[in-house]
């Protein structure tokens, strides 16, 4: 560890040349726009982001639908999420991320179930229009306390013309004003998921709050309201969330989507405050809000000590002296537990390198808590981030860090065979291929079944998770049996 | 038996494919061929000459009804009709949705895999319009019609498809083998139709097989919905369709590789013949007022 910063810039420089090597020279040129070694003091990470991925490389990123209604619409508990089309595409996201909630499963709330058209070729050839009615009526008679339902389009509706608005505006009114929500997140469209949350923002913005605009009259408000914004409660994590801001004396209001419900997303324009965790997928609705309803909004990271402390005072700072005081007491609370935690896992944690490959937000967010624990991160990209997620990042990375955009199967795996980090963190695609080269590794998507990882109690459960990788005694076991 | 050949009728909507080409058929199966129409337009009107019937039952709603293509037997779509030609209609959506290219897939695929095709001299496709979708070009693609019959005539937009066609036809030749069989002029009385025709066979790199005239009779065979050769064999119209089938029965293997045309090389066609006056390029886009 005695290079000095100009030679790990070089050796990464030099790295990123191997690395394009193996592509013939048109995907060589393409590629090195997504590729760079971060200079500290540049308005952005220097690479360029939400493009087309290549023909052949292997992305790791998913489609629209994936964005809509794995991660905006889905969480949403009491609504039934209809995917639209053939059924595999909502087979095989069945279950949804891991995003906890609170409810009797099929009577009150349903995120855990499938609900399918199922198209079959008869559906394709004559519309499936009508299909989507009966489902419609089927969904009203057998789950009769669903709060609303959105149809999330898989890519046949847009291409044979289904007319998904007309069917939902007839059937909304059927049902007296039921909230019904077509959503066009055909996965053909766009380069990544990324345009499927920019279209489920949409679909919020003109569906539900363009539609259901006092239908919540009853609603009182309180100076300390707030919304969590994109947080997926993923292990958990908007409850280990909400509690800090519930102990600093705010009211949360919503949740989006995490365990969130249609009547929170009705209310949230009456918020003071929108708390952005997810700037990626949500940041959309949340400039919506503030340019229709004054609402401002602020983004925060609830990863580690250092961000949460940081966080909770800018938040802080947007109410009155009470709640200013309230965010002292609470980070002076937690601050002797954090230390507990830091004290017993940084000995065996200091030092450790890390690479992450992740989606829009946790390249950057996560940086600072693997800090807390003396841990450095050596190399980040994202999957579907654009530039203002670059910029973002300039904050969170050292002079030097790899950066890697949309990065594919061969790069992502040359890097850490160079780089020899101690830990990869990323998805369940890439888990199984570094654990059989010997590398730690952590999903980074889902907690690999664990979490949650947001606010002080996330804090100790990532510590000791991040441990347990590092630690295993496993590594020492693993020798490849033809290199002797 | 001779080897099974496959044909198919395309051309402009309302040109008069269905009729030209149920007239042909009919005349084929009085030279002893054994024919199945495959109607490929969600219309369904490709074989109501031959059966004498409004509209048949066609795959897709009788598949629709069914629950799946796959519920369905050959006996339940294949209709005989006169000279016991075999027909099959695909069907397809309502205007306005879903998706009938699709629909025309389907119903081919599933007449290969039920053994349609068994025990015909001749399979004849009769499919929609323009080739506006991969859907409506399946039965040009790989080991489906062999040759290519656009039915045209004098008018400009005629003229227009049919270069279309030939696209469609060029971008399978290669991969496929499908040629185009000639071009059927079926007249307008449009001025200078045939020369027309014929230069426009050429360009393409095709011939104009065979040009056939206006008649009356046409139209009073088709509101007994009857073909001529069915309901006046003797006469002139009759034997017109009978030259046209001779001619195509004689065509196999005679196909060309189109050879497609500038939107400008047609305009410059019409100006050949003096159906087009010169463009005054100083003059377009101008309303009658300001030319006034």
């Amino acid at each position: 560890m005695s290079m000095t910063i100009d030679e790990k810039k070089a050796q990464n420089a030099a790295l990123i040349e191997e690395v394009l090597k193996a592509y013939p020279e048109k995907t060589a040129k393409k590629r090195a726009k997504h590729l760079n070694v971060h200079e500290e003091g540049k308005p952005d990470c220097g690479v360029k982001s939400n493009i087309k991925s290549l023909p052949g490389v292997m992305t790791i990123r998913g489609c629209a639908y994936a964005g809509s209604k794995g991660v905006v619409w889905g969480p949403i508990k009491d609504m039934i999420h209809i995917s639209h089309g053939p059924v595999g595409c909502g087979q095989y996201s069945w279950a949804a991320r891991r995003n906890y909630y609170i409810g009797v499963t099929g009577v009150d709330t349903f995120v855990t179930m499938q609900f399918t058209s199922d198209f079959q070729e008869k559906d394709i050839v004559f519309g499936g229009d009508k299909k989507l009615e009966v489902i419609m009526d089927e969904i009203q008679d057998l789950f009769p306390l669903n709060k609303g339902i959105t149809v999330q389009s898989e890519c046949p509706i847009g291409l044979i013309g289904d007319d998904i608005e007309a069917v939902s505006k007839k059937k909304s009114k059927q049902y007296d004003g039921h909230t019904i929500v077509p959503v066009r997140c055909e996965g053909f469209r766009g380069v990544s998921q990324s345009l499927g949350h920019h279209i489920a923002n949409d679909a919020i913005r003109d569906w539900v709050f363009d539609k259901t605009e006092d239908k919540r009259p009853d609603f009182v408000s309180t100076p300390y309201d707030v919304a969590i914004i994109g947080d997926y409660n993923i292990g958990g994590d908007a409850w280990s969330s909400r509690i800090l801001l519930e102990e600093m004396g705010l009211r949360v209001i919503a949740q989006w989507s995490g365990d969130g419900t249609i009547a929170e997303l009705e209310n949230t324009p009456k918020a003071k405050l929108n708390v952005l965790h997810c700037y990626r997928s949500m940041n959309y609705i949340s400039r919506h809000m503030e340019e229709k309803y004054g609402v401002p909004w602020v983004e925060y990271n609830f990863f580690g000590p250092t961000k949460i402390e940081e966080s909770l005072r800018e938040i802080a700072a947007h109410f009155d002296d009470t709640i200013k005081a309230n965010a002292e007491k609470v980070i002076a609370k937690y601050k002797p537990l954090m230390q507990a935690v830091i004290d017993k896992y940084r000995p065996r944690l200091e030092g450790k390198k890390v690479m992450l490959f992740v989606g829009g937000l946790r390249p950057r967010h996560v940086i600072g808590a693997y800090e807390d624990l003396g841990m450095e991160v050596v190399g980040t990209g994202y999957e579907f981030g654009h530039n203002d997620d670059y910029q973002r990042t300039t904050h969170y990375v050292k002079d030097g860090t790899l950066i890697y955009d949309d990065v594919t199967g061969h790069e992502f795996e040359k890097f850490v065979e160079k780089v020899k980090p101690d830990l990869v963190g990323s998805g369940i695609k890439e888990k199984y291929v570094f654990q059989k080269m010997g590398v730690p590794f952590r999903q980074m998507h889902s907690w690999d079944y664990s979490g949650p990882y947001h606010g002080y109690d996330g804090f100790a459960i990532f510590a000791r998770d991040m441990d347990m990788a590092i630690s295993s005694p496993i590594w020492g076991l693993s020798k490849t049996p033809w290199k002797k | 038996m001779a080897k099974l050949r496959q044909i198919a009728f395309y051309g402009k909507g309302g040109i008069g494919k269905s009729t030209t080409s149920q007239n042909t058929l009919a005349a084929l199966s009085d030279l002893g061929q054994k024919i199945l129409i495959v109607g490929c337009d969600p219309k369904a009107d490709s074989t109501r000459l031959i059966l004498h019937a409004k509209a048949q039952d066609t795959i897709l709603s009788l598949a629709a009804e069914a629950g799946s293509v796959e519920d369905l037997e050959l006996e339940d779509v294949m209709k005989i009709g006169y000279k016991d030609i075999r027909c099959v209609e695909s069907g397809g959506p309502e205007p306005g949705v879903g998706c009938a290219g699709r629909g025309v897939i389907t119903s081919i695929n599933f007449l290969e895999e039920n053994g349609a095709y068994d025990g015909v001299d001749y399979v004849s496709y009769d499919v929609l319009g323009d080739v506006v979708c991969g859907g409506f070009a399946m039965p040009i693609r790989e080991n489906k019609a062999q040759e290519i019959y656009i039915v045209m005539s004098g008018e400009m937009m005629a003229m227009y498809a049919a270069n279309n066609i030939s696209k469609g036809i060029l971008k399978y030749a290669n991969s496929g083998g499908v040629r185009l069989g000639g071009l059927v002029c079926n007249e307008r009385q449009t001025d200078k139709e045939l020369e027309l025709a014929e230069s426009l066979a050429k360009m393409l790199g095709s011939r104009l097989i065979h040009f056939v005239p206006r008649d009356n009779i046409v139209q009073h065979a088709e509101l007994r919905r009857m073909t001529v050769l069915e309901y006046a064999p003797e006469s002139k119209q009759a034997g017109e369709y009978r030259t046209l089938a001779e001619k195509i029965h004689a065509n196999a293997g005679n196909g060309t590789i189109p050879t497609p045309i500038t939107m400008d090389q047609l305009e410059d066609l019409l100006m050949e013949h003096g159906i087009m006056k010169q463009i005054d390029e100083s003059q377009v886009g101008k309303k009658a007022a300001e030319v006034a």
